[in-house]
This record gives structure tokens, sequence and C-alpha cells, in this order.
């Protein structure tokens, strides 16, 4: 036993009993904090609601998995890892940080035994290594990731303030422990390496151990409720936050797209549409913002920031979060919505919203699951309701309203696909009402009219005839599925689409659906909830290839072909895998992959009424994917959406690679080595 | 202040296989999707956003019949308060005179301190009835407007003349002034929009509302027949390599004095 009471709860500081200091500075830094939640939850409280609370069993497995298993860091290995280091540090840790609060009331508190002393010295020393390689990439690598092109201030200083202060609480309670050891006359040795350090740096003296002790002692514990109360203050409330927002975080698929209303399911009977101001948002939305840990995934792996439009996301979660600071401040009232800048148009800039492709990287790609697309379907949505479409769109936008697709083409022409010159009978017969088959091929506009397009359904049709499968089209009773017309925030228009659709579908009997492009399956399985399966055509070919109904010989050719996964076919539906198996059943076919494949896929530019809009940019987004394939070593990119294979075709154009490397599409690869390729088709190669 | 702006619905013949119907004077509809005409969309734009910035009471107007209702609607979406519908069988067959009549007769009441038209429309493409409605209103007239700014009884107006030549001219309303396309971003008018004003009562004024003398809308200009234009000569199509055409080209711009 010690000659003195080591304990710092038998010493008074500044004549205070350490009791009633500890118990003040709780109460201080309590009430603080309290405070600021307040107003953080004020805003909340005021937002749109948005249903977060149903399935509760997969909101605990994802809380399990990208919250406490940290499943999204390991992508990037290194910030990722020590991400990892640290966030496991602060769960082990936070048990000592209360142990030491409780140590001022109660001496020995802060004992939890010898194990947990060995375990949270060797974390302490971990997380300390953690900072400092974290302080280091700040300060000397500088990652370009935490240097947005659109950002105007830096959060640099705060990511060190924390660092330091998180190194702060390891070396104080080091200190605590290592002074301990030497008053107790004992050695922690390599079981307790920082403490023993500290000791050994500290020397023998008693006063000064004990001086070292208590104030190891207090800094750690007055640091500790300081760091609480600037946690809601910047980026890193989300610390509070993070485990909350993946909890609540969107269960549907990403690639269905929120209602306008939540409240009222009757689109025409709505007083407003989307998001004009802050508090239209969803609350799970604003919390979104306050959980941004402007870490730069988002926009790291956003095409549209990498091509340089105004959009980059993470500069909407840190702007949103910047105006719910302003508007909602500590101190003083609510600043009213009549006094803030206009939140889109101003805080967001229309360019930034328009400039979006739907793709879906930044959500894959964000730790914290913060979600974009709903987010900027729904400010687009009050665009459009202002009036306030670019001009560009507005015509494609017309001819889908009076005439059913983008490119104002007459009902006439959409079946003329099917009816190629030279052929005697149509590939695919057009179902009139009351006829049946076995599989639906639903085409959409830009397939069904686009002369390069009508080729990659000719193809599929003629892969569908050789393996005997009972198919048809809905002739000119199709309209344009009304995916991207959604998507960029015309509701009303996506909901008549729908209506003829629904109705061109329930007059004719199928087993299932089939389209060769990615965003029309999308829409029938997410925007209509159709009830038979959807499928893609990568999807039915595979299973034609499996039960043998199509077979495939060698290609002539000895080049080397990498697979291009299209955002809705991958990212928002998960089919990572049938395509690759088309690839696979083809006989001596070289394949590569690129860099960016399956989830982490570059988007092309996007689909349909992207290829009307005119973004200020500095490259296209379909030379940028080009040139990874080029990189991987692809001769042939084969993709399996119409408007991959229309951007990446513009792409080889304009980057002056003509008959250096070809864009295919599955069907027409697969027609190829079935040996049904038609002369056009075939001319590519 | 009340302004007038006037609409037309013409049709949309891009993509369409253009046919004559059997009378010969007028064209196969069946494929045609019909929607407000271009010019107009600007002249109402210009109205709506005098509206916003300096209060105003804009009516929109149309001579037609209920098929036309619908550009009256798309006006009231981007913002004009209130529309007629000037309709009756006496009107059939109107030309550009008849139809200057018409809507000068409607505004009668109250009287106009501005009128704005399209320059020109997209179907019969003749420019006339801004004109004509500005004699017929004894108002001065400033015609293909690309620029409008708007004080209070006065406007300043930018316009085209020929020689690629433009004008300022300040002129003291009340005035009619016809409108180019370009001269503002007209709004888009979405789906829900367009709803919003479904249930907004559009008047239908006939001649006798108009106190107008059927004997006296004659029209002037009676179409007689219509046909494609006789397919002329000299169309070439250059073939051979990229380099090849273009050499060719220069040498055919050169022999006909396209190139100096």
């Amino acid at each position: 036993m010690p000659a003195i009471e080591i304990s710092p709860a038998a010493h008074r500081i500044l004549q205070l009993p350490a009791s009633l200091l500890q118990a003040l500075l709780l109460l201080a830094a309590g009430a603080a904090f309290l405070w600021i939640l307040r107003r953080r939850l004020q805003l909340l409280r005021a937002a749109s609601p948005q249903p977060r609370l149903d399935r509760p069993g997969r909101r605990l497995l994802r809380l399990l998995v990208i919250g406490f298993g940290q499943a999204r860091q390991p992508r990037y290995r290194l910030a990722g890892g020590l991400h990892i280091l640290i966030f496991a540090g602060f769960l082990i840790l936070s048990v000592r940080s209360l142990g030491l609060i409780g140590e001022a009331f109660a001496p020995g508190f802060a004992d939890f035994g010898p194990a947990y002393a060995a375990s949270k010295d060797w974390v302490e020393l971990l997380v300390l290594a953690a900072c400092a390689t974290a302080a280091c990439r700040r300060l000397l690598l500088r990652p370009a990731r935490y240097h947005d092109r659109h950002a105007t201030e830096s959060h640099a200083r705060e990511a060190l303030l924390i660092l330091g202060l998180i190194s702060t609480l390891m070396v104080a309670d080091a200190v605590y422990d290592g002074s301990g050891l030497g008053l107790r006359g004992e050695t922690g040795g390599w079981r307790e390496p920082l403490a023993t350090l500290a000791a050994g740096l500290l020397g023998g003296s008693e006063t000064t151990l004990l001086r070292a002790h208590l104030a190891g002692f207090w800094v750690h514990n007055a640091t500790l409720l300081l760091f609480l109360c600037l946690l809601p203050l910047g980026k890193h409330f989300h610390v509070l936050t993070a485990l909350p927002n993946v909890f609540f975080s969107k269960l549907e698929p990403s690639g269905a797209v929120k209602p306008p209303s939540y409240r009222e399911a009757d689109f025409d009977s709505l007083e407003s549409v989307g998001v004009g101001r802050l508090e239209d948002f969803g609350w799970k939305h604003l919390l979104d913002a306050y959980t941004c840990t402007d870490c730069g995934r988002c926009s790291d792996h956003c095409p549209a920031y990498a091509a340089g439009t105004p959009l980059s996301p993470r500069m909407i979660s840190l702007k949103m979060r910047a105006a719910a600071y302003a508007h909602y401040p500590v101190f003083g009232p609510v600043v009213p919505p009549a006094e803030r800048p206009a939140l889109v148009g101003e805080t967001i800039g229309e360019g930034e919203l328009w400039s979006c492709t739907t793709c879906g990287a930044c959500e894959e790609a964000c730790p914290v699951t913060i979600e974009y697309i709903d987010k900027v379907v729904d400010m687009r949505r009050r665009l459009v309701d202002e009036g306030r479409l670019p001009a560009t769109l507005q015509k494609p936008m017309a001819a889908l309203e009076k005439r059913g697709n983008p490119f104002g083409k007459t009902a006439r022409q959409r079946g003329r696909w099917a009816e190629p010159d030279g052929e005697e009978e149509p590939l695919l017969p057009a179902l009139d009402p009351g006829e049946a088959a076995d599989v639906l091929f639903f085409t959409d506009s830009a397939v069904a009219f686009d002369p390069r397009l009508q080729r990659t359904a000719a193809a599929f049709a003629r892969l569908l005839r050789a393996a005997g499968v009972e198919a048809g089209h809905l002739g000119r009773d199709e309209v344009d599925s009304g995916h991207e017309a959604r998507r960029f925030g015309e509701e009303g228009l996506f909901l008549a689409l729908r209506e003829q659709n629904r109705a061109a579908l329930a007059e004719r009997r199928f087993a299932r659906v089939v389209t060769t492009d990615p965003h029309a399956m999308n829409a029938l399985r997410h925007d209509y909830g159709l009830e038979r399966p959807v499928l893609h055509h990568s999807q039915l070919l595979a299973e034609l290839a499996a039960d043998g109904r199509l077979s495939f010989s060698p290609l002539a050719d000895r080049r080397t072909y990498a697979f291009h996964d299209p955002c809705y076919l991958g990212r928002h539906n998960g089919q990572y895998e049938a395509p690759r198996r088309l690839l696979a059943a083809i006989p001596g076919l070289r394949t590569v992959e690129m860099e960016r494949c399956r989830n982490r896929s570059f988007c092309c530019g996007g689909g349909s009424l992207y290829l009307f809009n005119e973004v200020e940019c500095e490259r296209r987004m379909g030379e940028i994917r080009l040139e990874q394939a080029v990189a991987a070593g692809a001769q042939v990119v084969v993709t399996a959406c119409p408007f991959c294979l229309i951007n990446l075709e513009d792409a080889v154009k304009t980057s002056g690679r003509e008959g250096e490397i070809e864009i295919l599409d599955l069907a027409e690869l697969a027609a190829r080595a079935a040996g049904l390729a038609t002369p056009a088709a075939a001319s590519g190669g | 202040m009340d302004i007038y702006v006037c609409v037309r619905r013409v049709p949309d013949t891009s993509e369409v296989e253009i046919e004559i119907d059997r009378s010969g004077r007028a064209l196969e509809e069946d494929d045609f999707s019909w929607d407000i005409n271009e010019w107009d969309a600007y002249a109402v734009e210009a109205a709506v956003q005098l509206k916003e910035r300096l209060g105003a009471r804009v009516t929109a107007l149309t001579v037609g019949d209920e098929d036309d209702e619908e550009v009256l609607r798309r006006a009231l979406a981007m913002g004009c308060d209130q529309a007629r519908l000037l309709s009756d069988d006496v009107f059939a067959g109107a030309d550009s005179w008849v139809t200057a009549r018409i809507l000068a007769a409607a505004m009668a009441e109250p009287r106009p301190d501005l009128v704005l038209c399209g320059a020109v429309s997209a179907d019969q493409g003749r420019g006339q009835v801004g004109g004509f409605l500005a004699g017929l209103l004894d108002l001065p007239l400033v015609a293909l407007a690309t620029d409008l700014q708007v004080e209070e009884g006065s406007a300043r107006v930018r316009h085209e003349v020929s020689g690629g030549v433009e004008h300022l001219v300040d002129l003291r309303l009340p005035a009619v002034v016809t409108v180019q396309t370009g001269l503002n971003e007209p709004r888009y008018v979405s789906i829900r929009g367009i709803r919003k004003v479904a249930g907004v009562e559009i008047p239908v004024l006939g001649a006798a509302d108009l106190g107008l003398d059927p004997a006296e809308l004659q029209p002037r200009v009676v179409t007689e027949e219509l046909f494609p234009p006789p397919q002329g000569g000299g169309a070439e199509i250059l073939t051979g390599s990229g380099e090849e055409q273009v050499e060719r080209l220069v040498e055919l711009l050169h022999e006909h004095g396209g190139l100096v």
C-alpha cells in the first residue's frame, strides 16, 4: 500500500472537493451540450415526416454490419484502417473514460481489473499512433479527397483539433496511469507499455508523481467534457449521429425514389411539391447532413465531380449543414425562411442538381449511409414545379407528354425496330390487346426509336427466336417508362406515362417482362410495382445459355473484352453476375475487369433525358470511362444498357479511338457468338 | 395595368410524314401533336414577368374551338390571371384580318395598356395579326421585339429591322408589341401545373358577346390549294472518303461563287 492516498477523489482542487468539482464540470458541460442538442433537434422536429422505424431487425443488422462493423471503411485501405482503429479504440476507451468520471466520486471506480488495464493501455497506444498517422496525412500527404474543388472553407483545422483532443485524452490517461504505477511502486512492463513509458519519463519523486497523477486525471476529464460539447458544433457530430444514421438508413432499394410526400398519396392534391427550404427535407435527410464527416468518399466516386461539373455530392451535405447551423443558431431565434438565401438555386445551385445522373456511386461509397439521389430528386421536383427546367429539356419533356417519347416520334413508328429491311416477317410480334406471350419485351423509347439501339433490340429478338422463346412487345401502345422523367422531378408526367403503360400491360397476358434497358427494368420493378418478374436481358440470356437453349461458338477475333456495369443494373439492382455468366458461356472469350467495376462502376453519363441535358463540364463522363477501359487493356467494351452504348460510342468518336476499341451490347455479342449476327451488327467487328 | 396576350394553338409537324387531305386545302392531322405557338410562349412569359415585377392583370386570348382551350390552360399555368376563348361557328375559316378583328373586339373592356403577340405563328407564318390589331385598336406597334423593358406608362423596346440591325425605341403605352423567340426563357409548365388550373373557368365569347356582325367577318384571304413544293434539280450527294468529299465541296463552292 502506498504511503499517501492517490485517488484523485481524496484531493481538493482550488479548495474544492473532487466530487464537487467533477459535479460542477458535469453540470456545466451537460447543460451546454443539451442546449446545443436541443437546437439540432428543433430542426429535425420541424422537418417533414419520413418513416424510418419499420423493419427493426434489418435496421439492427445494418447497424451491426455498417455501423459497428465499419463494413464500408476498408474501401480506402489506410484511411479506413485508421478509422476502424480509432473507432474500436473509442468503444473500448469510452468505458475507461466513464470510469475516470466516476473515480472523482468513488475511489477505485475506474479499476476494471488488470486485464482491462492492459488492453486499454495497448489500445491507447494504437489510437495515438493512428492519430499521429492521420495528422501526418492531413498535414503532409494532403490527399486530394480532402480538398473539394467547390469548397470555400476547409475542415482541416477542425480535423486536427479533434485529433489533438483525442491524443490529449490518450496522453493524459497515460500520465495518470503511469504516475499511479510510480506512486504504488509498481511497474507495468510490456503489459502496460504506454503507462510504463509515462512512469519512466516522470521519474521517481513522489511530489512530481502525485502532481502528474492529478493533472493527468483532471486534464482527461475536462478534455472529455469539452470534446462532448464540441461534437454538435462541427463535423464530429458524426461521433454521436453516425450510428443512428445507419440505423435509420433507407432500406428500400437504392433504385426506388421516395414519393413526393409520405402524408398525402394523391399527387395532385399536394399543396407544394419537393424541397425548397430546409424544413421541406425529411428529418432523416437532415440527420444525414449532421452526420457528414467531409471525408469526400462520395465526391471521389462521383462521375459528375470527376467530369468537372458543378456537382460535388459532399458539398450538398456540407451546405445543408452550414444552412442548418446558420438558420438554427445555438443562440438567438430561428431565421425565418423569407430571410434566408434560397436553399435551391442559391445555396445549392441549379447546375449542381441537373448534373447528377443518379448513378448512386456516392451512396455506395458513403461509410455512414448518407442518401443523395432522393434529395436531388426532391429539389428537382421543386424546380420543375416552379417552371425552372433547363431549356434543353423542355422540348423532350413536352414530347414525352404529347407523344410518349422524348424524341417526338409518332406512336406508329414505335414498333418498327422489329421490322428491319429485308425481313419478311417481324422479328418479334406486337401483341394486340387480349393476346398472350410467355415473355413480354418492354423496349422503352430509346431502344424503340434510335437506329443504333434498334440493332441491339433486333439482336436480342433473334436470340429469343433462336432459343424458341415465345415473346412479344407492346407495339404502338407502349410509351416511355418515365424513369428519367420521374428522376428529373416531373412526377406528374411520370404518373401519366405509368398509367398508359399499366393499361397497355393489363390488356395483355404474359408470365415475365424482359427489357434491354436497366432504367426501364428499374422503373417497372420499383416505380410500377409490377407483380410479375421483370428481367434484364442479361438474366434471360444467361438463363437460356445455362439451359442449353442458346449455344455459342468461339469468336474469330482474339480481342480482350471488358464488361461495363450499368448503374441501374448493378448498383441499383444488385445484378453483377448474370452478364458475367453470359460472357463466360462464350468459349474462349478473353475478358478483363476494369478497376472501377461492379459496385464501384463509373457512370458513362446517364440515360434517356440525360442525352438532352447540357451541363457545363470539363470532360465527358463517357470519355473518362473509356480511358478506364483502355487502361484495363480492353479492346471491346460490352455494355448491357442502351445509354451506356450511346455514351461510350460517342466517347470513342470524340476521343479519336475509332477502329481501336469497339462498344457492344451484350445481346449483340451473344448474337455474334450464336452465329445470328446481322450484316449491320457484324460490320463493327 | 392590363396586359392582353394573344396565343394560338399550332401543330407540331416534326417527325410526321406530311400528307395533304382530300380537300386539297389542309393537312392530314392524325399524327399531329398540338401545342402553344412557340413565339406566343415568349409573349406569355414576357407578360407574366411584367406582372411579377410591376403588378398587372394578364388576360390570355385565343380564337378557336374547344380544342384550343388547352393553350389557354397553359397560359394560365404559366401565370396569366384569366383567359377568354373566342369561339363561334361564324369564326370558322378566319384569316389574319378576321382574327385581329375578333381579338380587338375582345379588348374593348377594359382597354389594354399593353398587347403582346408572338411575332408569327409556326403554321401559317404570315406575321400579320399583331399589325392588324394595332391598326384596329389605333395603337402604336413595335414588331419583332428582342428586348422589352416596361415602366409605368412607357416601354423601351429593342427590335429587329432588316439587315441584321436592331432599333431601340421608347414608346408611350398603350401599345402593341409582337415578340421574337429568345426574348426570355419561357418557364416550364409541369403536368401538375396544368392540372392546378384545370378548374379555372374560361369564358367562351361568341360574335354576339363581342358585338361583332357576322357579315363583317368574311375572310379576305382564302386557301385555294395546298401542295408540296415541286422538286427542284441540282442536288448532289458527295461520295468517297471524308477528304475527297471536302475537296469536291470546296471545288463546287468555288465554281458557284460561294468562296472568294
